[in-house]
């Protein structure tokens, strides 16, 4: 076992983890951060997208021993003081989701985009999502809500 | 309907849903998210081998590995642990091998469960099932359906044959049209036939939530939670199959990440889970990997279609006959036999034709079960037959469009019984056509292909058509029993009116991301006259809603939604009786508007709730009437629904890398009246999606060996948001005339339309070359080599597709046995 101290959604946390174990699993046994999900065994799917140290990674990609130090942040932490993050406002408005199994995945890439390029155009929408897999929506309405926000921001 | 003068009417609004907060916050009750005291967790022991006898299974060295608590095999179980069962025998005598959860002698195909490891984490029972050692002795494996039919190689040497059942519909015989081949015997002598053999790949539904089941059996009730589409039924069929009363089982579905078909069964995994929680008396979870879930969940698809349609030389068709050859996989799935017969009335489709024939034959093969997926047997038919038409089309020399035009039925002759016996409640063919062609900018695309081709533009532009209709809304239950369906399709729904003016819905469907919450609130809302916010709609338990059917075949709305109507109704017709009490006048006096009670002609009145509240007291209420007022209803509609659109694709070809790239999409589907428009939006797009990733993207491949190629999402290549595009969806409004609401249900027509409407296009594109055909899914390697092979053999005809006889081999080039020419 390994000791480890991770932040994850500004709660700082100290386990004792076996070194195998990877983040995705150490945040959703071990802390019951259950909100990030397991699509895939391949990293093909994102639906386990979280931030570390504000850069969005596969969490079933990162051990949770290469977190040690770092800061964690999931689907459960971006919403403040009640308030929706925009972006799960935007997907909220413009029905970008069904099952919601992507969900939590999807909106965490879709903020770690817009940090890298406030403005895209719909097709590095498309390609900044391109490793989050859903199976509902046909994307169409994820693309809108990204974009949504982006214009939001541009506005301000 | 009620009108409700203080706010707008809640149907036909664009709710956002209700269901987001929790999605988007992860608040969300997945069934893996689920952790119970004590709870131990389930790894299976799959076999590698399509079809082998089980010679030895050593567990001794699993069970002495660190914190495993036991490993069962089928030997553990001699009395069984429940059957996975086929609900839908086609035919009195289909061939239906048994299906064991737990299989203790011989698998019939890869990824079946020979033993189950069960330790107290997820992680130690994955490791020491890498312990069990399994002796297998291989048998001969079939894996392809023509290969099947043969009957060389025995998927299930016991039964004597792969052939499973063999199902007909013919006009003539039926009385529902006249004689299929007269008519083609006619059009050989004077007029045209098209003979055609198409090819559905095998697909895999690929929900994003992997399949996950804990069963807990501390307390009076077993309760199991899993991630499925049919609680309802699996609690049925588990107390069924295993002989546990029916009243001790409750299944509940939580939050489902998405079915698409692929979580309408009950699976080995669930009754094994249940059978180590009932040994062990204590919790237990089993959750699949995502290359479980690949090669152990059902698939869909999977047909060999051989088609033959003659016409007039002006483009009158007069017959069209199927002949399909089915690949069930090693079992008759739940209604895996029923799935390709469901196509028998849609092969016809929008049109008139005055002679047809279907033929099903279903076979058995030692490859993954098959059972529905998106559409289920529908999409097939509308591929069959969309591709024929466009064939046609080209061979007269016609516009697709008018093709189609001259056989189909025009919106006049609603409502109308086709040649296969259905009848088509309502719809217009006529207006969606002609909206979707603006919508795309028809006119222009085809100027812009005529200027390239002329040109010689090495990017071709091919637009494609699909007119489709199906049948939606499973069903009517006096209809499943003539077809020896194991099931009725009525379905059920609840009222509650609590004391402090909320509303509970109990609906017996099973959402999994459709949006029942939001739907049925407005529906509900505008019916009781209450606000939206106070309607809770609960599903997917059984204890809570106690009776149901689930949801598949775009039934919720149009059968369950029907039932919350019917629900609501009573409730509006019990409360009168208080509310006339409570106003002391006569009921006939009162009129129910907006949620309130008046006494015509005067100020008098009292609200539902107001009266919900008085019952609740019940100090004061009528003599002779019992003190409540909630309803329940349970609807069966007397026939489908008939939704229909018309899909129009450009796709531009790089004829020399054979990469196709969809430019644009437009489709406008008439589903009745809408209910919420974002939903129905959200609902076509995805269903598109789909559509167009089994015709350029999706296919299960298997090797020589039966082993799934296609086991991860490294190789069964979902598409992503850079491979699709923003579409075009409108609607028209033909109400449906088998419920009130007149709605028809919407979940599979963008699956159903879309696949031909993008084959349709890249032929378009490729066809003045020479090509004929592309064999699903149109990856650039087959296109390319599709127009290689049709510039460098100049005469490309019939003989490039030969029918599929006994001697012509596997017809499909791409697809089952030949992997490594991939």
């Amino acid at each position: 076992m390994t000791r480890i101290t991770v932040t994850v959604d500004g709660q700082k946390n100290v386990d004792d983890v076996e070194p195998r174990t990877l983040l995705v699993h150490y945040l959703r046994e071990t802390l019951g951060k259950v909100g990030t999900v397991v699509g895939c065994d391949t990293s093909n799917c994102g639906a386990c997208t979280v931030h570390l140290d504000g850069r969005s990674v596969k969490s079933c990609n990162v051990l949770a021993v290469q977190a040690d130090g770092h800061e964690v942040t999931t689907i459960e932490g971006i919403a403040a003081n009640g308030e929706l993050h925009p972006m799960q406002q935007a997907f909220h408005e413009c029905h970008a989701l069904q099952c919601g199994y992507c969900t939590p995945g999807m909106i965490m890439q879709a903020i770690d985009l817009l940090n890298d390029n406030p403005n895209p155009s719909e097709a590095e929408i498309r390609a900044g999502l391109e490793g989050n897999l859903c199976r509902c929506t046909g994307y169409h309405n994820i693309v809108k809500a990204v974009a949504q926000v982006a214009g939001q921001k541009g506005g301000e | 309907m009620t009108a409700v003068d203080e706010r707008p009417a809640e149907i036909g609004n664009r709710r956002l849903r209700k269901e987001d907060q929790r999605l988007i916050t992860g608040r969300t009750k997945w069934t893996d998210n689920i952790t119970l005291p004590g709870m131990v967790h389930l790894a299976m022991v799959r076999s590698p081998f399509a079809h082998a006898t089980i010679t030895s299974i050593d567990t001794e060295e699993a069970k002495s590995a660190a914190n495993v608590v036991a490993v069962y095999t089928a030997a553990d179980f001699p009395d069984g642990i429940g059957a996975c069962a086929n609900a839908w025998p086609i035919t009195p005598d289909q061939v239906t091998p048994d299906h064991l959860p737990l299989v203790g002698e011989r698998v019939a195909c890869a990824g079946e469960i020979v033993a189950v490891v069960v330790a107290r984490s997820a992680a130690a029972a994955r490791d020491a099932a890498e312990l069990v050692d399994v002796e297998y002795d291989e048998l001969p494996a079939v894996f392809d359906a023509l290969e099947a039919m043969k009957d060389e190689i025995l998927a299930h040497p016991d039964k004597g044959t792969n052939k499973s059942a063999f199902w007909k519909l013919d006009s003539a015989e039926a009385g529902t049209g006249g004689d299929v081949e007269e008519a083609l015997a006619a059009a050989r002598n004077d007029g045209v036939v098209i003979e055609r053999n198409y090819r559905q790949q095998r697909l895999i539904p690929a929900f994003m939530e992997p399949r996950s089941t804990v069963v807990d059996p501390t307390g009076e009730q077993i309760t199991m939670w899993s991630a499925t589409q049919i609680p309802h039924i699996l609690r049925f069929l588990i107390a069924a199959t295993t002989g546990i009363p029916e009243s001790k089982v409750r299944v509940i579905a939580p939050d489902v990440g998405g079915g698409f078909g692929g979580k309408l069964q009950t699976t080995p995994e669930e009754f094994i889970t249940l059978a180590v929680a009932r040994r062990l008396g204590k919790p237990a979870k089993y959750t699949e990997t995502r290359s479980e879930s690949l090669v152990s969940a059902h698939h869909g698809r999977d047909q060999y279609q051989k088609l033959t349609l003659s016409a007039t030389k002006d483009g009158v068709v007069t017959g069209l006959k199927v002949e399909l050859i089915a690949n069930l996989g090693a079992y008759v799935a739940i209604i895996g036999g029923g799935v390709p017969v469901l196509g028998a009335w849609m092969f016809n489709s929008i049109y008139k034709f005055p002679a047809y024939q279907f033929n099903c034959q279903t076979v058995l093969t030692n490859t993954t079960w098959v059972d529905a997926y998106r559409g289920a047997g529908r999409p097939e038919a509308t591929f069959g037959i969309e591709r024929i038409m466009d064939d046609l089309a080209a061979e007269l020399g016609m516009d697709p469009l008018e093709l189609r035009e001259r056989n189909w039925i025009t919106h006049e002759e609603f409502p109308f019984t086709s040649v296969a016996g259905m009848t088509y409640d309502s719809g217009n063919y006529e207006a969606a056509t002609a909206r979707a062609k603006v919508l795309f900018g028809y006119d222009a695309l085809r100027a812009e292909q005529k200027q390239r081709r002329e040109s010689g533009d090495p990017v071709q532009l091919g637009i494609g058509v699909s007119t489709f209709t199906e049948m939606c809304g499973l069903a009517p239950s006096r209809v499943l029993g003539s077809l020896s369906y194991g099931a009725g399709g009525w379905e059920s729904a609840a009222i509650r009116m609590l004391p402090t003016g909320k509303v509970e819905v109990i609906t017996g469907t099973s959402p999994h991301g459709q949006g029942h919450e939001t739907a049925w609130s407005q529906i509900v809302a505008d019916r009781l006259g209450v606000p939206f916010e106070d309607v809770e709609v609960l599903h997917g338990d059984t204890q809570i809603a106690y009776k149901g059917l689930d949801t598949y075949g775009s039934r919720s709305l149009v059968v369950g939604g029907e039932a919350v109507v019917r629900a609501a109704d009573k409730v509006i017709e019990k409360a009168k009786a208080f509310a006339a009490h409570l106003l002391e006048a006569n009921p006939d006096d009162l009129e129910f508007k907006a949620g309130r009670y008046e006494v015509k002609g005067t100020e008098a009145g009292i609200g539902i709730t107001e009266v919900a509240l008085a019952t609740f007291a019940s100090h004061n209420y009528p003599e002779g009437i019992e003190p409540g007022i909630d309803a329940d209803a349970t609807f069966d509609p007397d026939d489908f629904s008939f939704p229909h659109g018309t899909h129009l694709c450009a796709v531009e070809v790089d004829t020399e890398t054979g990469q196709s790239r969809i430019r644009t999409y437009a489709c406008v589907d008439d589903i009745g009246h809408i209910i919420n428009p974002l939903i129905v939006e959200g609902q076509v797009h995805g269903g598109l999606v789909q559509g167009i990733a089994q015709a350029l993207w999706e296919e299960a491949v298997f090797d020589e060996n039966g082993t799934l190629v296609t086991g991860s999402f490294v190789d069964y290549t979902l598409p992503t948001a850079a491979d699709t595009i923003s579409f075009l969806t409108e609607n028209t409004t033909s109400p449906s005339t088998t419920n009130t609401l007149g709605t028809k249900g919407v979940g599979e027509a963008g699956t159903i339309a879309s696949t031909p409407a993008v084959v349709n296009a890249i032929l378009d594109a490729v066809r003045h070359l020479g090509v004929q055909d592309v064999v699903m899914p149109c990856t650039p390697e087959r296109v390319w080599k599709a127009i290689q092979g049709a510039s460098a053999a100049a005469e490309t005809t019939a003989e490039a597709q030969p029918h599929f006889d006994a001697d012509a081999g596997n017809a499909d080039t791409g697809s089952t046995g030949e992997g490594n020419d991939q």
